[in-house]
């Protein structure tokens, strides 16, 4: 589903050239579940935004479901963001003028989709995410574990290939964030891939496998067990 | 349908942002509105004083004799200068670019005129043919004063409607014969002139008539003329020429301007025809002043807009927006306030532009808008607000979405 070849990516600052990521070799199976550990400055937001073509690589190779992710223009990079990937947020970043119908309906307002359909699977979705009654509250009058899964229906609407997750349990309380969780793991069982970026061991430890990376490169990757959280502690 | 979903989206942003709306529209609404304004004001002070002139030939040229204000070869100055049909011939003769010309020899004080029972006192100019197109005199029934007139010295009269309606009432008063200062003259024709009543209240005669049977001279008055299709440039080289003609006749000073004296109505015209251009620039300045106040309005607001939205541009661009459709949609909305904004500002300004008209104001009448203008200072203000929108808007649709939604 997603192979980095050797992805490496620098930033201009001033006069010097700082290399984030320094050679980046991945894969993912189709329904992989995994997580995306690292201190700030280990370079996971910017693999991050490689993963959601937001950001464009130096060197290497992405693929994304066979199709070779390079050198896109804008327009091309939101087509393929529309149709292959669901973004999920720390601060769910839902619109606060719509409503949660809405905002779930958002992406397919992108695909050109008809109105009355859209609104029809924007139902569907707010239904598995359990919030088919909250459909014509406005985003502040949620809570913000509800706010989250909103945004989680929003993601899954496009049906894409992958769900990228940046932390999404960052501003949840650890009752909200374990149900949040649960959502994932839901979604990853009917066979959606899940890449969630993270900085809580507990929530890493409820996916299926873990990257660290570290300066630049990957530090492990493997199950939850055997990447060792007990060691690891809080950055 | 698309299309509708993009304007559900607009007019849900317009809807979240009253008082931005509000704002920016009241700058273009009050750009176009002054501009309408201004223009309407400028036209009608324009038609107003145009009316003032209605009158008058604008191209006539009224000769008029005066005293001599130099010695002159050998002649003391302070010397009258007289007209007679001699100097009325010269012109005729002398000059191509003369169009219509006449004497007038006044009667001395008003004559009595007498028509049955009725004795009323009106003033009677005795005139050429000419005089007609100097007037601008409209015959209503009948005819003017004619050449055979002149040539067999008939005792004819052409009178004003006030004259026609003291003396005759509704009857018919052409053939009729009434007496003006003891001498019986027949009813040919009657006329209205677009000068008001005074000018209505006058009997004309043919001028060697009156030369004949009230004097037994051939003095006139003052000779008046029209010109041919003249620049300004060549109404004054006439004027001079004019000028010098009498001059060498009557043996004065060419540089002796008091001793014949030449007024030229395109001369006058044409100060004014300064003056509105000189209006007309400013009224031009200040609108598009107020067009640009307005642009610049625009852009602050358009900057305001994107800063604001950065936030929601970056879910957008997450969820799958092009950017593209980023901008479009932000230059939409500025489109359409500034294109409903302009419109309303064209409507109330040619509404206070028609109560305008409604007033009855000396030097100001019938103040008319070219609509033209309104539309394309609209377009202009909207191709400005998108324009200034535009850049910003790229701007936005450019950044990250995930450090935009950070921010």
């Amino acid at each position: 589903m997603i192979q980095l070849k050797n992805i490496r990516k620098s930033y201009q600052t001033g006069y010097n050239r700082l290399e984030v990521l320094k050679g980046i070799d991945l894969h993912f199976e189709e329904g992989a579940f995994a997580s995306i550990m690292g201190s700030s400055g280990s370079g996971k937001s910017t693999l991050l935004n490689i993963l959601g073509i937001l950001d464009e690589y130096d060197e290497g190779e992405y693929r994304l479901d066979g199709t070779l992710i390079q050198g896109l223009s804008q327009t091309e990079a939101a087509k393929y963001r529309n149709q292959f990937i669901g973004f999920v947020f720390q601060s769910f970043n839902l619109l606060s003028f719509k409503t949660a119908a809405e905002n779930v309906a958002l992406p397919l307002y992108y695909q050109k989709v008809d109105r009355n359909e859209r609104h029809k699977r924007a139902m569907e979705y707010l239904d598995m995410v359990g919030l088919a009654d909250w459909s014509d509250h406005l985003p502040t009058q949620l809570s913000g574990g509800q706010q989250q899964r909103v945004a989680i229906a929003r993601a899954l609407i496009t049906q894409p290939k992958v769900i990228l997750a940046d932390e999404p349990t960052g501003a949840l309380d650890s009752k909200t964030s374990y149900e949040v969780m649960e959502l994932f793991k839901k979604v990853n069982k009917e066979g959606m891939t899940v890449l969630i970026v993270t900085h809580e061991n507990d929530i890493a430890a409820m996916t299926k496998q873990i990257i660290r990376l570290r300066d630049g490169l990957i530090e492990s990757n493997g199950s939850p067990v055997s990447a060792s959280p007990k060691t690891a502690g809080h950055d | 349908m698309i299309d509708f979903d993009k304007w559900r989206e607009i007019l849900n942003s317009i809807q979240r942002h009253p008082l931005r709306t509000i704002l920016t529209a009241l700058g273009v609404f009050w750009g176009i509105f002054m501009l309408i304004i201004l223009l309407g004001a400028g036209d009608g002070l324009q038609n107003g004083v145009e009316y003032e002139f209605r009158d008058d030939a604008i191209n006539s040229m009224w000769i008029r004799n005066g005293t001599t204000s130099m010695p002159h070869r050998g002649l003391p100055k302070g010397r009258r200068i007289e007209f007679t049909n001699e100097d009325f011939d010269l012109l005729r003769e002398q000059f191509d670019d003369i169009e219509h010309l006449t004497g007038r020899y006044y009667l001395s004080g008003d004559q009595m005129t007498v028509y049955k029972d009725k004795r009323l006192s009106f003033s009677t100019r005795a005139v050429h043919p000419g005089h007609r197109y100097l007037e601008n005199t409209l015959v209503d029934a009948g005819r003017y004063i004619s050449e055979r007139d002149l040539k067999e010295v008939r005792k004819v009269a052409v009178i004003g409607r006030i004259v026609k309606q003291d003396l005759f009432g509704e009857t018919d008063a052409i053939g009729k014969e009434i007496e003006i200062g003891g001498i019986v003259y027949t009813v040919v024709g009657t006329y209205s002139d677009t000068g008001g009543e005074n000018e209505m209240r006058i009997i004309y005669i043919p001028v060697t008539t009156a030369q004949k049977v009230y004097a037994g001279t051939n003095r006139l008055h003052q000779l008046m003329l029209t010109t041919n299709d003249l620049t300004l440039e060549e109404t004054k080289q006439l004027e001079n020429k004019v000028h010098a003609a009498f001059a060498a006749k009557h043996d004065f000073s060419v540089n002796d301007r008091r001793a014949v004296s030449i007024f030229s109505a395109a001369e006058e015209y044409q100060k004014f025809v300064n003056l509105f251009a000189a209006i007309k620039a400013f009224v031009w300045f200040v609108g598009l002043g107020s067009i640009i106040a307005g642009v610049i309005g625009i852009s602050n607001i358009m900057l305001i807009v994107v800063k604001d939205r950065t936030r929601e541009i970056g879910v957008r661009k997450a969820l799958g927006a092009t950017p593209y459709s980023i901008v479009s949609m932000i230059l939409q909305e500025s489109i359409l306030i500034t294109a409903i904004a302009g419109y309303l500002g064209l409507l109330a300004g040619v509404g206070v532009i028609s109560l305008m008209e409604s007033m009855e104001v000396n030097y100001f009448r019938n103040p008319q808008v070219d609509l033209s203008v309104g539309f394309v200072a609209t377009l202009v203000l909207v191709i400005a607000g998108a324009l200034a929108g535009w850049m910003p808007a790229r701007q936005a649709a450019r950044i990250n979405p995930v450090e935009a939604m950070r921010s």
